[in-house]
């Protein structure tokens, strides 16, 4: 091919993600990105103008080798990128799906400063599945056995970060995981739409194929403890997640047809309620009905969209504050969008009201304004006097996030966590006050992101093996 | 996948089961339970310990068929494995020596007091045990209670076996005897553990019951078993199964357990017609 000059690149337009059209895909539940083809992904790739001092690796958690990656599709060499991707990221496929990148390293790309940055998201997606799809998942390199044993506690993102680091260092690892399917949030709480379990269950095939040994249905503090674990292991990493939800503490709330995103997502993601009868597990009927989803996160545009799809008449955002503050993904509030999704927003739950059988049939709201920056900086909603509606809903989603589960925490009284509950850790080590135990992931950090999870698995994974190698 | 060592039917719909699950065989305490599923599209299902055998490496579980889950588990035998199994779940029961205690079962639920009973039994109590049932089949654990209580009073709606009349009934007698009862476990349907509430309450008699709400994973992570007692929410996988039930909010647990009534009324449908199917299909070859 002919050497394209700075000039011609400058030119070239950011590709849109290829994508189902919105009304189709509003009522399925099949992946609405197609991503790219082999043309259009070096076309985009021949955007970047390979920065020698390049922004997107500094924005990204993990330091992804942004621009080698993108030469090497540039020149059409797709293994060899995935490969240059997998050097710092564990799970590119899920990645390019469903990091935000336009906080991370597009937001920082030097394109964006007269225009679109380069499609980094798109093009890491690219990589990853053209691997996947015509070579398969490269199992990590397993180095010389070193005979230590590490146990990691929970299958998420954290969990498998670590682990996959751990193997490659020669080390035997066990993941166990409280639910029947390893993957974490990856499986029971981010849609099929957005996310295919499919690609999820290849990542931790080719973990199990590297050695990696999995043990679902274990809850450690029940099923066994981490003091037990330690008997067994020379290291111990916990990465069980948040998983704890949080309610609104208003009236009304145990109604029939109030659910917590974890509940509703997890009985359809995890359990495939949207296939009920043929799957067992049920999910209110909210066929034709009203659905409200309470919150501005990615969980909340999940929920939301997962409404439409199970044939919701109407599937609302009910959100404090405006559309600015919404810590979701772009993509994702633009996609609920075109779906049809209605936004309202600066309006605060103050009850839920049900029928003499339970059931959920309203929400009474507060109507706010903004008034004041509060500590996070973000203008703080204050309520309208006597500005109060109601109206008629069937469901009522909650998502406005997760403490941390305290069964870990209850039954290893030692290990030190704030108020919270969130386990105490050196950022620098993911080292908690316990021997031999180290943490990292949404039990650390609160609800944040995949690759700030993989990031601090991945950590954990180099500090435990100075640890066994110090022991 | 956990293997069935045993498995025999001991009422209509009731089936025992000992599942080989050495694990939870060794960590089960009197009032935990386990959730399984029974197949790779199933849902998971929360039912009680009823016994462990450590030697064995095995746990007793009883179910009565009444969704398409329990049906379906019904219809394995000893040799067939479960698909997953999780456990022990829940807070164990709170065991102490309170004098006299008396244990209350209501059809299946006779299965799920049997182990905290033997459990008050070891901690020195004295235990009357009344076993409630709908009529003579539904009588199920007799010979296993009358191993460890003190006493065993048999009562069917009917008449058909033991004493005609309700559990209710029963423990009234033994409260106007003069006995002096210091603690009641009632584990049944709901409207019977609310009878003994009621019973007890303007005694004063420290009073447990074991909820039975509809759960997915069994952690804490989804809040869908939330119930209330004193007047606070509570997650009855991770803060019970056992509360006081001088305080549970019997009429929301009533509520919520109907969630999914009509779907329930599809699935076994769904269910009957595929068995029907299959039936169809052996009959026509
Ligand atoms: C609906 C939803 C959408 C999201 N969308 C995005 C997104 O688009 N982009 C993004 O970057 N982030 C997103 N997030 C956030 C992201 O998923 C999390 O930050 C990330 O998964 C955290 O990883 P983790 O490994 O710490 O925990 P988790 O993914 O929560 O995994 C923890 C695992 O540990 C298991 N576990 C818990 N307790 C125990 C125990 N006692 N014993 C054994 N196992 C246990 C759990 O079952 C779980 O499998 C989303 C979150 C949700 C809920
Ligand atoms: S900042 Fe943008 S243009 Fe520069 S190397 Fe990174 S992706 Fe390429
Ligand atoms: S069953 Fe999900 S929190 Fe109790």
């Amino acid at each position: 091919m002919a050497e394209i000059t700075q000039a011609q690149r400058m030119k070239i337009q950011r590709h849109p993600m290829p994508e189902q059209d919105p009304k189709v895909r509003a009522r399925n539940f099949k992946e609405v990105n197609f991503g790219y083809d082999e043309k259009t992904a070096i076309e985009e790739a021949n955007r970047c103008i390979q920065c020698p001092k390049p922004n997107c690796v500094k924005g990204c958690p993990v330091n992804v080798k942004i621009p080698t990656f993108i030469q090497a599709i540039a020149d059409g060499a797709f293994r060899d990128a995935a490969q240059i991707l997998k050097q710092d990221n564990a799970l590119p496929a899920v990645c390019g799906r469903v990091c935000p990148q336009e906080v991370q390293c597009e937001k920082v790309c030097i394109l964006a400063k007269k225009g679109k940055p380069v499609a980094i998201g798109n093009l890491e997606r690219f990589a990853a599945d053209w691997e996947r799809e015509n070579i398969g998942v490269h199992p990590p390199h397993v180095g010389k056995k070193t005979g230590k044993k590490v146990a990691i506690v929970g299958g998420g993102p954290a969990g498998l970060s670590c682990a996959g680091d751990l193997i490659s260092m020669g080390h035997d690892v066990t993941v166990f995981e409280a639910l029947h399917t390893i993957g974490g949030v990856l499986m029971y709480g981010i849609p099929e739409f957005r996310l295919p379990k499919d690609i999820v269950q290849k990542e931790v095939e080719s973990l199990m194929e590297a050695g990696v040994v999995f043990k679902p249905n274990m809850v450690i503090g029940l099923s066994t403890t981490i003091d037990e674990l330690l008997q067994e292991y020379n290291a111990v990493f916990v990465g069980v997640g948040a998983g704890l939800p949080y309610f609104l503490n208003i009236p009304g709330e145990n109604l029939n047809g109030v659910y917590s995103s974890n509940e509703y997502l997890t009985r359809v993601n995890l359990m495939k309620a949207y296939t009920f009868p043929s799957a067992d597990t049920p999910i209110y009927d909210v066929a034709e009905k009203n659905v409200a989803v309470f919150g501005g996160g990615n969980t909340a545009m999940d929920a939301v969209r997962t409404s439409l799809r199970l044939g919701a008449k109407k599937a609302m955002i009910m959100y404090r504050r405006t559309e600015e503050e919404m810590p979701a993904r772009k993509e994702e509030i633009h996609h609920a969008k075109e779906e049809g999704v209605e936004f309202n927003t600066l309006l605060a739950p103050l009850e839920f009201k049900g029928d003499e059988r339970g059931k959920l049939n309203a929400v009474v709201l507060q109507k706010c304004e903004l008034g004041e920056p509060d500590a996070s900086g973000r203008r703080r909603p204050v309520p309208i006097d006597g500005a109060i509606v109601e109206i008629p809903i069937d469901v009522a989603v909650v998502a406005i996030g997760n403490g941390s589960n305290p069964i870990v925490s209850r039954t290893t009284p030692d290990l030190e966590v704030n108020k919270w509950g969130n386990i105490i850790v050196d950022e620098t080590t993911m080292k908690t006050n316990k021997k031999g135990v180290f943490a990292g992931g949404d039990i650390v950090s609160g609800g944040a992101t995949v690759i700030l999870a993989m990031g601090a698995g991945r950590t954990a994974a180099k500090s435990i093996d100075e640890y066994l190698k110090s022991e | 996948m956990n293997k069935i060592i045993f498995a025999e039917f001991i009422g209509p719909d009731t089936k025992m089961f000992r599942i080989d699950a050495p694990l939870i065989a060794a960590k089960q305490k009197p009032g935990q339970f386990i959730i399984l599923r029974v197949s790779p599209e199933g849902e998971r299902i929360p039912l009680t310990i009823a016994d462990s055998d450590t030697k064995e490496g095995s746990i007793t579980i009883i179910a009565q068929g009444i969704g398409k889950t329990t049906k379906e588990l019904n219809n394995l035998n000893a040799g067939d494995y479960i698909q997953d199994l999780v456990g022990p779940l829940g807070k164990p029961s709170h065991i102490e020596n309170f004098g006299t205690a008396v244990s209350i079962g209501g059809g299946v639920g006779t299965a799920i007091a049997y182990s905290t009973a033997k459990g008050l039994k070891h901690a020195g109590n004295k235990v009357i045990s009344i076993i409630g049932g709908r009529s003579k089949e539904y009588v199920i654990l007799e010979k296993e209670m009358r191993d460890i209580a003190d006493e065993v009073i048999i009562t069917t709606d009917d008449g058909s076996y033991g004493k005609k009349g309700f559990v209710t009934d029963s423990l009234k007698e033994i409260i106007d005897s003069g006995e002096k009862v210091d603690f009641v476990l009632a584990i049944g349907p709901i409207p019977m553990m609310k009878a003994v509430a009621d019973v007890t309450r303007p005694y004063g008699i420290k009073t447990v019951v074991s909820l039975n709400p509809i759960m997915v994973d069994g952690t804490g992570m989804c809040g869908g078993c939330r119930a209330v007692v004193d007047d606070k929410t509570v997650f009855v996988c991770v803060d019970g199964p056992e509360f006081d039930a001088h305080k549970v909010d019997f009429r929301l647990l009533t509520q919520r357990n109907r969630i999914y009534n009509d779907q329930e009324k599809e699935s076994v449908e769904n269910h009957n017609c595929r068995m029907l199917k299959m039936a169809d299909e052996v009959a026509n070859g």
